[in-house]
């Protein structure tokens, strides 16, 4: 086997300048949270280490996560990473197509077999032996496994592929599954959003690339690093929360004065992802910034738990739906009711009693 | 007339040389009691301290679920959700310290101190005195045996509803806390593990709400159930967890 290239030697030979490549190697320590005595440590690493290819899989999906990752707010950061891994293979970001296409996946598998980092969009669809979702002619969940068996480790970008998405919603007639109940074998770092934001995107690839590692994660395999905290942590609307002020209509006082929108079902509380700190769009805006709560598109199963515009789902069955607040009243209503009546027997009963028996 | 009368009833002449020499006993309802020592002091200091907390829990829980309207003015000049959430926490604390500490004390305590951990669902005497119960709740019997700690319906009721759901309360609780401390604070190593087994943050949210609304029920029937059971039953109830002791209002074997 030829001696690999190591990301230095792509960069230069993309056309990244000495410079730049000192700024990326600053800019990702600062996006990594780590302080600058590291710089060297990542100029170091990306010289001498050989590049680890990335493999990029697509399947049952919306590619808002390509639409994200491209639109990484630092161009550097960008051009960086995507001539780090897009020599390889992305089916919606390379040149190539078709069996030259499926060709180059073949080869990298074969080159750097048990080296290589799987990065999937999207997810695969079990039902009818997969047929909801084809690549080069096969089904995508074949594809899945054959490329997950020989990866390092896979890097499941969005909530498709951490855990099912729109396409899973009840009653997810594809069966549309998340790459971690596929593979079960392979180390799995789950970078969920609908789409991630870009600059975790990078953030994450940068650092297992850079270092060679898995970045710590959490219980549910997210990277502590970007997963950490909930939006309602470090939203700047979080004050108006605290003092008890709320937008409680999209179109009322509060909403123009840019309260919190607890009331209106925002599901920052619990929702974990890093966008009140690193926003959107180079840190632009964020969807509450903008006037609209939190739908939680970072959690688990957030497609199916009820209504973005009320804070907890509701109660469904016997052919209502009530909040639980509503079905706790009635209950509470029904049980006194029933109580009073109790008493009153009880009274009517115990009045006839002359304390003479027991 | 007399002669019928149970032998626990007083008649005037046993009142003889007691204070109530003189007074007719029957108007009275003159009685001999027996009373007896069933709930120890840490027994009913814990279940005041607790009957607090838990009202100041559902009263701020409910106010978290549902805030009251907004208030007028700048942010800096109020805390109004920030003290609902402290109140909620500090009660919160003194319900979990509390349960711990009556846990603790189910190992020094009367055997009567032990009976709110467990039902004796092994025992056919168990079963049967619930039926009674239910018979007796039912307008079928008129009265009961007598019980020196819980009767058998209440000992279930009190197990499912507080026991249990109050340890729920305070894992779910746990868990959302260290939503605020981190997964890696004492309270995220020991309960975080509860939020993915209830299918996720906004549904341990939902189930923690539920379970205020399971002890709320308990409480109504329980303030009612003693509060009838004193009236009416052939113990008192309300004074033994006051005082400790619970008279027998007759002698007799069930
Ligand atoms: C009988 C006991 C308790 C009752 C009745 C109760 C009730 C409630 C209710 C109704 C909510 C609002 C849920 C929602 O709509 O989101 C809540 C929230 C909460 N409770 Fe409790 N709770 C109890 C015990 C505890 C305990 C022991 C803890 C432990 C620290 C705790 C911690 C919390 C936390 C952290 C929240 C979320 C607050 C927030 O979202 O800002 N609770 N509780
Ligand atoms: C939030 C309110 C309350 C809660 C959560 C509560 C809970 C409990 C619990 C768990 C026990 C069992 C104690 C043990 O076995 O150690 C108990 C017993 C008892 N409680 Fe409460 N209680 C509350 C309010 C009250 C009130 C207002 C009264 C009086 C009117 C009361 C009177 C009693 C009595 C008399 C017993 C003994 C019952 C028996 O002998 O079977 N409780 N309570
Ligand atoms: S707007 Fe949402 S995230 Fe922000 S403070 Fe209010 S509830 Fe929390
Ligand atoms: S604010 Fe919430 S819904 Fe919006 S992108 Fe961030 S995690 Fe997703």
């Amino acid at each position: 086997m030829a001696a690999l290239e190591t990301f230095y030697e792509v960069m230069r030979r993309q056309g990244i300048t000495r410079r730049s490549f000192v700024k990326y190697c600053s800019l990702t320590a600062a996006a990594l949270g780590l302080g600058p005595e590291f710089i060297p440590q990542i100029a170091h690493a990306m010289e001498t280490k050989p590049r680890t290819p990335v493999l990029w899989l697509h399947g049952l999906e919306c590619t808002c996560c390509s639409e994200s990752f491209i639109r990484s707010a630092h161009p550097l950061v960008k051009d960086v990473v995507l001539s780090m891994i897009s020599l390889d293979y992305d089916d919606t970001l390379m040149a190539s197509a078709g069996h030259q296409a499926e060709a180059i996946l073949d080869e990298v598998m074969e080159k750097y077999r048990g080296n290589y980092i799987l990065a999937v969009e999207g997810n695969p669809p079990l039902n009818e032996d997969g047929m909801y979702c084809i690549i080069g002619g096969r089904p995508f969940v074949d594809q899945l496994k054959r490329v997950a068996k020989d990866a390092k480790a896979i890097i499941s970008w969005g909530s498709c592929a951490s855990y099912g998405c729109v396409q899973a919603a009840a009653p997810n007639p594809t069966a549309a599954t998340p790459v971690h109940k596929v593979v079960l074998d392979k180390p799995i770092i789950k970078v969920p959003g609908c789409p991630p934001i870009a600059e975790v995107m990078t953030g994450v690839i940068t650092y297992m690339l850079t270092f060679d590692r898995i970045p710590e994660l959490d219980r549910q395999g997210r990277p502590k690093m970007f997963y950490s905290q909930r939006i309602h942590d470090k939203c700047y609307r979080r004050p108006h929360f605290d003092a008890g002020q709320y937008v409680e209509a999209f179109d009322d006082e509060g909403a123009r004065k840019g309260y919190c929108l607890y009331k209106v079902g925002c599901k920052g509380p619990t929702t974990y992802n890093a966008c009140s700190t690193t926003r959107w769009n180079d840190g632009v805006s964020f969807p509450i910034q903008s006037g609209h709560g939190c739908i939680g598109c970072s959690e688990d199963g957030f497609w199916d738990k009820g209504s973005w515009y009320a804070r907890l789902k509701d109660v469904s069955g016997f052919g209502i739906e009530a909040s639980a607040d509503r079905i706790g009243m009635t209950a509470a209503g029904v049980v006194g009711a029933g109580l009073a009546v109790h008493a009153a027997i009880s009274a009517l009963k115990r009045a006839r009693y002359k304390g003479d028996d027991v | 007339m007399a002669a019928s009368k149970p032998a626990h009833m007083l008649r005037d002449e046993d009142l003889v040389g007691t204070n109530l020499e003189g007074l007719k006993a029957a108007p009275l309802r003159a009685r001999r009691v027996t009373s007896v020592y069933v709930y120890e002091a840490p027994v009913r200091l814990w279940h005041w301290t607790n009957a607090g907390a838990i009202v100041v829990l559902a009263i701020t829980g409910f106010l978290i679920g549902a805030p009251p309207s907004t208030l007028a003015g700048e942010a800096s000049a109020h805390f109004q959700m920030g003290w609902i959430r402290y109140l909620h926490f500090a009660a919160a604390w003194i319900f979990a310290v509390g349960f711990l500490g009556r846990v603790i004390w189910a190992f020094f305590g009367n055997i009567y101190s032990r009976e709110l951990f467990y039902v004796p669902v092994w025992k056919l005497s168990f079963w049967r005195e619930l039926w009674e119960e239910v018979l007796v709740y039912a307008f079928v019997k008129k009265y009961a045996r007598k019980f020196i700690g819980h009767n058998a319906l209440a000992q279930l009721t009190i197990f499912l509803c507080f026991t249990l759901t109050g340890l729920f309360m305070i894992a779910t609780g746990f868990a959302l806390y260290s939503d605020g401390t981190g997964i890696d604070s004492w309270e995220g190593r020991l309960f975080g593990w509860v939020m993915p087994l209830l299918g996720g943050n906004l549904a341990t949210h939902f189930w923690h709400h539920i379970g205020m609304w399971v002890i709320i029920l308990f409480v109504i029937i329980h303030v009612y159930t003693v509060t009838r059971e004193d009236i009416s039953s052939r113990q008192t109830l309300i004074s033994a967890m006051i005082n400790g002791y619970r008279n027998f209002r007759d002698d007799s074997r069930d």
